[in-house]
């Protein structure tokens, strides 16, 4: 019984960090379509804007859901203006381009920190139930996986920032003869996506010891997470986290993380050879 | 190709710029070389660059005191990156161009199987000073790193007098954490405790949390980590917020070695048992003069670790055979080596095992506590037996490989 109730707050717990990690990505590559092999990169610059931020005394919260979105979400505009923007509607540069960011992001990140791993402890302490110990964090990470998503379909479904958003992607050309600024929308989706990100990468920091090539760990999860998800991005990201969290863990418990990472990855092929475009494109049609 | 003024004179710049540049290094003769390949750049440079800094002192140290032979060490060092296919490039250009005397260096197993054979070939004695799985079997070869048997024989019955018998076990899916976890069963199984599961990570695994609860599942006396790298240090600190390092204890083959407690929190560390063969805390007087004098030269002590401190010995092992034998051939110093040098060193004592060549040295259990490795025990002169088991150099000195230990 308890065992059930751990292996569930477990399963929940890794749903959770796949959106958490993938929802900067689904704006992005989802939204946009760039290819962002930064990603990972983001979320390693979000991860130690959060160290630095908790180690100059900053409080642990604040650090990891405002201070590492906002310097992440400002680094992405500046590499969005210099470099993406140039790019847009082709999608192989875009991923030329930034597999060139990734390795420069790696390259700044180790002559900053050095190449050697950093840290700091979870602020949260453990969890009994019945005779077992969890850790208290996972439920924050849970919390944050269902704010993330509320406040994105909020944002898309109900506000004229969504719908704005949303019709730029689709038709740049209609909604600039509308008045618009699709240049302006780019950009901001960019930071919206980046600043995710850098959340990601902050949420997870207290969990890890982070090193500046620690972000590569993450992304190929987050592409296969978006890709199966499809063309719907809140939908998709939601069952295609769920899904893969729990073929994940399941595995995890019967045999060993390593045939759990195995499983994850035979899903993803069998789903992507009977569902090439993805979940969102067969069931789930026309979701948000 | 048409000349004009511009061209020519970029030309000669170019070609008086090489002349500076690839000075001929062939014998002078009046320094004793020194070559090394370390990685002091690149993912390993936590192992590497403290262990040039060492290797730096050592060789300041020599000098100062008259160099040997009475000339002075010349300490060459190629930087491989942590890439593989430089040691081989590098190996070559150490042993043919540079022709060093003697060559300390190399820090995975990989790096050294790279480079072994080019000094070989030279007869230019090679020292490997890093802990490693054991049994290579080569004349030409010293090692006075610490091997499974040495480490997991202390670790094991201490740990199970400690905690008790049920041992969960934790290891890096590669060979040193394949070998060690082999290890770790045999000496188990001697003081009748048993291995209740043993679950392999891949390097980059960095979620713990379903290998946590089962690990309660299983409920052992204690859980023994062999986990290796950046990634697997999120299990100190999974295990710690799950409040379970209040519950379970812990030892470890691995913990410490790159110096792992200074990234983590105190109360992820606190009470971890492991066994190296060095340990900062140590307190004799030859590890104060040397914590004293990198101090003095670098500043900090809180990057200098065991497979630096070992660095440090096996050139000062390599010093002494030099003297001893009055020369600098490798022929010459195997002999003084092959007698059973012994050296005092800041980690104790340290002898030649003839048979294998490698290190008798002692092993101190410790405890961390308050983010250092506190001695609780020491060990003295344990013999390498693992590679003991499978190499005899007295008996087939041409022997040239290294040996799978079968358990």
């Amino acid at each position: 019984m308890d065992l059930t109730a751990v292996i569930i707050v477990e399963i929940l717990y890794t749903i959770a960090s796949l959106i958490i990690i993938s929802s900067g990505l689904a704006v992005i590559f989802g939204m946009m379509k760039v290819i962002n092999f930064a990603h990972g990169e983001f979320m390693m610059i979000g991860g130690y804007a959060t160290i630095i931020a908790v180690k100059s005394g900053i409080n642990i919260y604040v650090s990891i859901l405002i201070i590492a979105p906002l310097v992440v979400g400002i680094i992405g505009v500046i590499i969005e203006r210099l470099i993406i923007r140039h790019l847009y509607g082709r999608l192989v540069d875009t991923m030329l381009a930034t597999w060139g960011i990734s390795i420069v992001l790696i390259g700044l990140a180790t002559m900053i920190f050095g190449n050697t791993t950093e840290g700091i402890t979870t602020p949260i302490s453990g969890w009994q139930i019945g005779d077992y110990r969890i850790n208290g964090y996972n439920f924050f990470i849970i919390m944050i996986a269902i704010l993330i998503v509320s406040l994105g379909y909020y944002l898309l479904k109900f506000t004229k920032l969504g719908l704005i958003a949303r019709g730029a992607m689709q038709d740049p050309n209609v909604a600039s003869s509308l008045g618009y600024n699709p240049d302006r929308i780019y950009m901001t989706t960019f930071f919206i996506g980046s600043a995710f990100s850098g959340m990601a990468g902050g949420i997870l920091a207290p969990l890890v010891g982070l090193t500046p090539n620690w972000g590569t760990a993450y992304i190929a999860k987050a592409f296969i997470t978006v890709v199966v998800g499809g063309p719907s991005i809140i939908t998709g990201l939601l069952s295609s986290s769920t899904l893969f969290g729990s073929v994940n863990q399941i595995f995890s418990f019967i045999t060993t993380p390593v045939w759990g990472e195995v499983a994850l990855l035979v899903t993803a092929i069998i789903l992507l050879r009977l569902l090439p475009k993805g979940i969102t494109n067969s069931i789930f049609r026309g979701k948000l | 190709m048409q000349m004009n003024r511009r061209k020519l004179l970029k030309g000669a710049t170019a070609l008086v710029a090489a002349s500076f540049i690839s000075k001929p290094t062939f014998a002078s003769g009046d320094t004793i070389k020194l070559g090394s390949l370390l990685d002091t750049s690149g993912i390993f440079d936590a192992y590497g660059k403290p262990m040039d800094k060492t290797a730096r002192l050592a060789v300041e140290q020599i000098n100062a005191s008259g160099g040997l032979l009475g000339k002075q060490i010349e300490y060459i060092l190629y930087d491989t990156q942590s890439n593989m296919a430089l040691y081989t490039q590098f190996g070559k250009k150490l042993a043919r161009t540079d022709n060093v005397d003697v060559m300390h260096g190399g820090i995975l197993s990989a790096s050294r199987e790279a480079v072994r054979q080019t000094f070989r070939k030279r007869n230019i004695p090679y020292f490997y000073n890093v802990l490693y799985e054991g049994g290579v079997c080569d004349r030409n070869i010293f090692i006075n790193g610490i091997t499974p048997a040495q480490q997991v024989k202390t670790l094991v019955p201490a740990a199970v007098k400690k905690f008790g018998k049920k041992i969960y076990v934790l290891a890096a899916d590669y060979n040193y954490g394949q070998i060690t976890a082999n290890w770790i069963k045999k000496y188990a199984e001697e003081v009748g405790a048993e291995i209740v599961q043993t679950d392999f990570f891949p390097l980059d695994v960095a979620d713990f949390g379903s290998t946590i609860a089962k690990i309660q599942t299983a409920k052992p006396d204690m859980i023994l980590s062999v986990l290796v790298g950046g990634a697997h240090i999120s299990f100190y600190r999974q295990w710690a917020a799950s409040g379970m390092n209040q519950k379970i204890p812990m030892a470890s083959t691995t913990l410490g070695v790159g110096n792992e407690q200074n990234i983590l929190a105190k109360e992820e560390t606190e009470g971890v048992l492991v066994a190296y063969n060095y340990s900062q805390e140590l307190p004799n007087a030859l590890n104060q003069k040397l914590l004293a004098d990198y101090k003095a030269k670098y500043g900090s002590i809180d990057d200098l670790h065991s497979t630096a401190v070992s660095h440090y010995e096996g050139i000062l092992t390599w010093a002494k055979a030099v003297r001893q034998a009055d020369s600098v051939k490798g022929a010459d110093i195997t002999v003084v080596l092959e007698a059973g040098l012994s050296i005092d060193t800041p980690s104790g004592q340290m002898t030649v095992d003839a048979k294998t060549h490698h290190s008798i040295l002692d092993v101190h259990l410790c405890e961390f506590r308050n983010k250092k490795m506190e001695i609780l025990e020491s060990f003295p002169q344990q013999q390498p037996l693992d590679t003991q088991a499978v190499c005899d150099l007295i008996k087939n000195p041409n022997d040239n490989q290294q040996y799978e230990i079968k358990i």
